[in-house]
C-alpha cells in the first residue's frame, strides 16, 4: 500500500472516530440537558405567597412576622376582587329569574377556577382536601391558572372537515354589561401583586415527604425507597454473584452440568425485567408468602442483576494471571486461601465494574418492583419496616405520576424533579464506585 | 525405604550385598539422595510430555535440567511439587520419591509437600502487594506468629541478597521494582517458608545479564543449605552453577551425570550435538 494511501486511511479513521465521539456528546447533551433544565424547576422556581404559606403551615419554615405582613398586603390587594363579587351578587338579586340562573352558573364556574388560583375565599369553611386549601404555589402554574380564569376554552365544530377547533373566549364576555366586567382587568393587572412571585430555592424538595399525593412537598420517601431497594439488591446479589463466579472459575470442573449452568446464566442476563417481576410475584409472594415489601423487591432486583455480576466477576477472575495463583500455591497455600488473598484482590477492580453497572440498573428498574415492592404513595420507612412494608420508589413513581396521577398537569415539576433525582442517584452511586475502583487499582499498581 | 529402588552396579552388588557396610552405604546414599524419580511419565491428555524418566537428585547440590524447547524439562520440574495438578487433563505415572514416599500417592498432603519443595518461576511473579507482604505471605499461611514475621522477612530478604536495596521501603508495592529485584523478592518469598528443595524454572530468562549474574551468585550461595533444581535454556549457566546436569530431548532423559562430564565428554551423541549447538 502506498504511503499516501495509508496516511489518508489513518486520517479518515481518526476523523470518523472524532465524529463518533462528538455525536455521542451531542446525544448525551440532548438527553441530559433537558433533564437537568426541567428537573431543576423542582428546586429553583418563582414561588408565590401561597408557597411560603404552605411552607410555614406544613413544615414550619420561614419567618412568621414576614409571612403575616405579606399575607396582609396580599389580602388588601385581593379585597377588591371579593368586593366585586359581592356587589355582583347583590346585583344578581335584582335581575330577572332566567338571567339570574345563567349568571349564577357562570359565577360558580368562576369561583371554582379562582379558588384554584388564589385559594379559598376568606371567611369560608376550610376545605377538606389539602390541595383546596391553598392557591398556586408556583408562578408558572399561576399564569396557566390565570388564563383559565380569564378565558373559557370552547371547541368549534362548525367545520366538519377540520374537526374541532380550539377557541379561547374571554370570560369577560359572559359578564357583559355587569359590574363584574371590571373584575378581569383588575385581576390581570394585579396578578403579580396578588401572588407575590419571588425566586425561591427549595432544596428540601429532596428531603420533604409528599403531601396530598405529591401536590405539595418533596420526594424523600421515593428517594429513600430507591436507595433501600438498590442497596438491598446489592446485599443479596454481590455475595451470591461473587461466590458463584469464584466457584465457576476456581473450583468447578468442566462438566456438562457446569456448562449448562453457564449457558443458563447468560440467558438469564437477557430475560426482560418484567419476567423477573412476575417471577417475584409468583415465587416470593404467592409461593413462599413474603409480604409486598422492600425485602421482596430487593430479592427480585437481586435476581435481575445476579447474571451481570456473575459474568463480570468471572471475566475479572479469569483475567488474573495464572502466575499469581501458581506463586501462592507453590508457597503451600490452600486453594481457598489463595483465592481469597491473591486472586480476589487482583480481580477486585473488574468485579467492581460489574457491580457499578448492575447498581445503576437496579436503581432504575421499574418492572421487577411493580408487584413486589412499589406503592404510589407511602411514608418514610424505618429499618425494621423494610421486611414488611412496601415503599414508593423513584422509578415507579415517575411512571405512576405521568400515567395514573389524578392531577398530572399540576405536578409535572415533581415528575421532572424525580427524574433528575434518579439520574443523580445513579450518577452518584457510579461516581462512588468508580472512585473506589480507582483507589483499588492504583493500590494494586503501586 | 525400598532398597531395590536404588540403582546399583553389578560390582557394587557383588561386593557389598548382605554386608553391614553395604547397608550403611545404602543408608548414606538415601541420605544423599533428596528426590528421585522411577520410570516417571507425565501426560497431557494423550500426549506424553515426559517419558519414563528415572533420576536421582543429590542433597544440597545444584542440578540443572537442559534441553531444547518442548522437551518436557519444565513439565518434569513442575511435576516435582505437583504444580501440574493445576493443569486439567494432566496425569502422571511412575514414582516420584521424596521423604520416602511417593508424592503422587493420594494420601500426600500437597500443601505440606509444596511447603517443603518451593518454586521460583520464569517470570517474576510478585503479588501486587507490599514487599513485606510478599515475603510474609508464605509464613502467614503457615500460621507463623505476627511477632516473628519481621525477623523471617528480614532473614529471607538477606538470603536473597536484596535486603540492602529494600530495607527502607518494605511498605512499597513490589511491582514498582525492577525485574531483577522482583525475581530476588520471589526468591526471598520462596525461602521464607524454609523449603528443603528449591525448584527454579528458567529463573533468569526474563532478566538482564547483570541481574542474571546476581541470581547465579545467589544460587551458588544457597547451595550450601538447599537442594536446587534449575531448568535453564542457557547452557553456559548450567555449566557455571550446577554440579549435575540432566539432558532431556523429546520427553526422554538422554543423559544424566556430573556437569563436567556432560559438557566435556558426553556419552550420547545427541547430548554432544545439543551442547555443541548443532541443534536446539
Amino acid at each position: 500500500m502506498l504511503l499516501e494511501t495509508r496516511k489518508l486511511l489513518d486520517k479518515s479513521f481518526t476523523a470518523v472516530g472524532i465524529g463518533a465521539i462528538l455525536l455521542m456528546i451531542f446525544a448525551l447533551a440532548g438527553i441530559l440537558l433537558p433533564i437537568i433544565w426541567k428537573g431543576s424547576g423542582a428546586f429553583i422556581f418563582k414561588g408565590t405567597v401561597e408557597h411560603r404559606k404552605i411552607m410555614f403551615d406544613l413544615w414550619n419554615r420561614g419567618d412568621q412576622a414576614d409571612l403575616q405582613k405579606e399575607l396582609k398586603l396580599v389580602e388588601k390587594i385581593r379585597a377588591p376582587l371579593f368586593a366585586k363579587i359581592k356587589t355582583f351578587k347583590t346585583e344578581l338579586k335584582k335581575m330577572p329569574r332566567t338571567k339570574r340562573r345563567e349568571f349564577k352558573n357562570e359565577l360558580k364556574n368562576l369561583k371554582k377556577t379562582l379558588e384554584e388560583l388564589i385559594g379559598p375565599f376568606p371567611g369560608e369553611r376550610q376545605p377538606v382536601l389539602l390541595r383546596q386549601r391553598y392557591g398556586c404555589p408556583r408562578w408558572d402554574r399561576t399564569l396557566i391558572k390565570l388564563k383559565e380564569v380569564l378565558y373559557i376554552t370552547e371547541w368549534d365544530y362548525s367545520n366538519p372537515e377540520k374537526g374541532g377547533i380550539k377557541k379561547l373566549i374571554p370570560r369577560r364576555k359572559y359578564f357583559k354589561n355587569t359590574s363584574m366586567e371590571s373584575f378581569f382587568p383588575y385581576l390581570k393587572e394585579n396578578i403579580e401583586n396578588i401572588m407575590q412571585p419571588h425566586l425561591t430555592f427549595y432544596p428540601q424538595f429532596l428531603t420533604d415527604s409528599a403531601k396530598d399525593s405529591h401536590i405539595f412537598g418533596g420526594i424523600w420517601p421515593e428517594l429513600l425507597g430507591t436507595i433501600y431497594l438498590t442497596l438491598g439488591a446489592m446485599l443479596f446479589a454481590v455475595p451470591m454473584g461473587v461466590i458463584a463466579a469464584i466457584y465457576f472459575c476456581e473450583f468447578a470442573s468442566n462438566g456438562p452440568v457446569i456448562s449448562f449452568l453457564r449457558i443458563s446464566i447468560s440467558t438469564l442476563a437477557g430475560v426482560p425485567s418484567i419476567v423477573f417481576g412476575l417471577f417475584g410475584l409468583a415465587f416470593f409472594m404467592n409461593t413462599i408468602h413474603l409480604p409486598k415489601s422492600v425485602l421482596t423487591g430487593s430479592l427480585t432486583l437481586a435476581l435481575l442483576i445476579l447474571p451481570t455480576i456473575i459474568r463480570a466477576s468471572e471475566e475479572a477472575i479469569l483475567a488474573v494471571p495464572r502466575t499469581y495463583k501458581e506463586a501462592a500455591l507453590a508457597l503451600g497455600g490452600e486453594k481457598i486461601y489463595t483465592t481469597l488473598t491473591v486472586t480476589l484482590p487482583v480481580a477486585l477492580p473488574g468485579i467492581l465494574t460489574g457491580i457499578i453497572l448492575s447498581m445503576g440498573r437496579a436503581a432504575g428498574e421499574t418492572a421487577p418492583i411493580i408487584f413486589t415492592a412499589a406503592v404510589s404513595v407511602g411514608s418514610v420507612l424505618k429499618i425494621d419496616q423494610l421486611l414488611t412494608n412496601p415503599t414508593p420508589s423513584l422509578s415507579w413513581n415517575i411512571y405512576n405520576l405521568c400515567t395514573e396521577h389524578e392531577a398530572v398537569d399540576e405536578i409535572r415539576h415533581v415528575q421532572y424533579g424525580m427524574v433528575l433525582a434518579l439520574i443523580a442517584v445513579v450518577v452518584l452511586l457510579n461516581l462512588v464506585a468508580i472512585f473506589v475502583r480507582a483507589r483499588v487499582s492504583s493500590k494494586l499498581q503501586n | 525405604m525400598n532398597t531395590e529402588n536404588i540403582h546399583l552396579t553389578k560390582k557394587d552388588f557383588s561386593l557389598f550385598y548382605n554386608d553391614k557396610k553395604y547397608k550403611l552405604r545404602v543408608n548414606m546414599e538415601t541420605k544423599k539422595i533428596h528426590l528421585k524419580t522411577n520410570n516417571f511419565s507425565v501426560f497431557y491428555g494423550n500426549f506424553q510430555a515426559v517419558k519414563d524418566v528415572s533420576l536421582k537428585i543429590k542433597r544440597r547440590e545444584v542440578t540443572a535440567i537442559i534441553g531444547p524447547s518442548g522437551c518436557g524439562k519444565s513439565t518434569l520440574l513442575r511435576a516435582m511439587n505437583r504444580m501440574n495438578d493445576l493443569i486439567p487433563d494432566c496425569t502422571a505415572e511412575g514414582e516420584m520419591i521424596f521423604d520416602e514416599t511417593n508424592i503422587y500417592n493420594k494420601k500426600v498432603d500437597v500443601v505440606k509437600l509444596r511447603k517443603k519443595i518451593g518454586m521460583v518461576f520464569q517470570k517474576p511473579n510478585v503479588f501486587p502487594k507490599s514487599i513485606f507482604d510478599n515475603v510474609a505471605y508464605g509464613p502467614r499461611i503457615h500460621g507463623i506468629k505476627r511477632s516473628e514475621l519481621s525477623d523471617i522477612v528480614e532473614k529471607s530478604l538477606k538470603q536473597a541478597a536484596i535486603w540492602d536495596e529494600v530495607k527502607d521501603c518494605l511498605k512499597k508495592n513490589a511491582l514498582a521494582m525492577s525485574g531483577g529485584q522482583q525475581q530476588r523478592v520471589c526468591l526471598a518469598r520462596a525461602l521464607a517458608v524454609k523449603p528443603e528443595i528449591l525448584l527454579m524454572d528458567e529463573p533468569t530468562s526474563a532478566l538482564d545479564p547483570k541481574s542474571t549474574a546476581k541470581i547465579e551468585d545467589l544460587i551458588s550461595e544457597l547451595e550450601k543449605n538447599y537442594t536446587i533444581i534449575i531448568v535453564t535454556h542457557n547452557m553456559q549457566q548450567a555449566a557455571r552453577i550446577s554440579k549435575f546436569t540432566a539432558f532431556m530431548y523429546e520427553g526422554d532423559l538422554i543423559e544424566f551425570g556430573g556437569t563436567q562430564k556432560i559438557f566435556n565428554k558426553p556419552d550420547k551423541q545427541a547430548t554432544e550435538d545439543y551442547i555443541t549447538g548443532r541443534f536446539g
